[in-house]
């Protein structure tokens, strides 16, 4: 499973994960960001050795700068971005990826990596919240 | 403690492993024999943020030999992993895990390989390599998750056989 948006010069941006969540989440910013979804293509890791997994990831994350967002950071997924990141300047890998993540991320791809990235973490992060049960 | 788990597959540390066997068997290490990873400190490093905290070795074959018999009767509970059939069947035929049983976790499909599980893609070597394993006294069943059923050597190839 593996879908790409329309070249362009932003960072782009792929969903590694189990089964069928990277195409949910993908499917997810599409439906409340629209068009700006474009740019962010989902890997599945079902059915797929190592090598395979690898080489997608990788050309999902096409040659210009790009965010491998996985589901955990260990485990195949995480690995396959890692090997696929490994040497590669413009590119870098975020576990835990969660819905407001990829959302901040469709709104701001065209900020540099480094200040996307710490972007889409804090925004990541802060969107992870437990609240009172109300009485 | 002897092993408690030899596992052949190609992803070696990951999810199933660390939260679904883990969980299950309790490891004190895992064990990965494999002769690129062995010699490949930056892929080790990568393979242990996947262990959830728990001490991974890295083994050529070669030295693997020399440590199985410590391995199956020390205390540490150890989870054996390798990323192919052929290095299992290395270990098989050495004779210390004579008794013992080998679960296929994953291999998937790759050019020359057919389908004997959604999980389990083989080649004809393959196959024959799992032959040398039984023939060494070393029992082979697939069996990607502990719920899941055991799927015996025999099953498998039949299964291989009709999908070809």
């Amino acid at each position: 499973m593996s879908e790409q948006g329309t070249s362009d010069t932003k960072v782009r941006g792929v969903v590694v994960g189990h089964g069928d969540m990277p195409r949910g989440l993908v499917d997810a910013v599409r439906r409340i960001a629209g068009d700006a979804a474009t740019g962010l293509a989902a890997v599945s890791n079902e059915g797929k050795g190592p090598d395979v997994l690898r080489s997608e990831v990788d050309a999902a994350a096409g040659p210009g700068p790009a965010i491998v967002f996985v589901d955990i950071q260990s485990g195949s997924c995480g690995l396959a971005a890692s090997y696929a990141c490994r040497g590669c300047v413009g590119r870098v890998v975020i576990s835990g990826v969660n819905l407001p993540m990829l959302l901040d991320f469709v709104f701001h791809r065209d900020l540099a990596l480094d200040a996307l990235v710490a972007k889409v973490v804090d925004g990541g992060r802060a969107a992870i919240r437990a609240a009172p049960a109300s009485s | 403690m002897p092993i408690v788990l030899l596992r052949i597959d190609e992803r070696l540390i990951h999810g199933q492993v660390v939260i679904g066997w883990a969980n299950q068997l309790r490891p004190d290490r895992y064990v990965v024999v494999d002769d690129d990873l062995a010699a490949s400190r930056w892929e080790q490093d990568l393979y242990r943020l996947g262990a959830a905290g728990v001490e991974v070795g890295f083994f050529s074959t070669a030295d693997a030999l020399t440590h199985l018999d410590e391995w199956r009767t020390g205390f540490d509970r150890t989870i054996l992993l390798t990323r192919d059939i052929a290095t299992m069947r290395r270990l098989a035929q050495s004779g210390p895990l004579r008794g013992e049983s080998v679960v296929i976790g994953g291999l998937h499909h790759a050019p020359g390989r057919d389908e004997a599980l959604t999980y389990v893609h083989l080649t004809e070597k393959e196959l024959g390599d799992l032959e040398a394993i039984v023939a060494a006294g070393v029992e082979v069943v697939a069996r990607d998750l502990p719920d899941a059923p055991r799927v015996e050597l025999e099953l498998l190839k039949r299964r291989w056989n009709s999908y070809r």
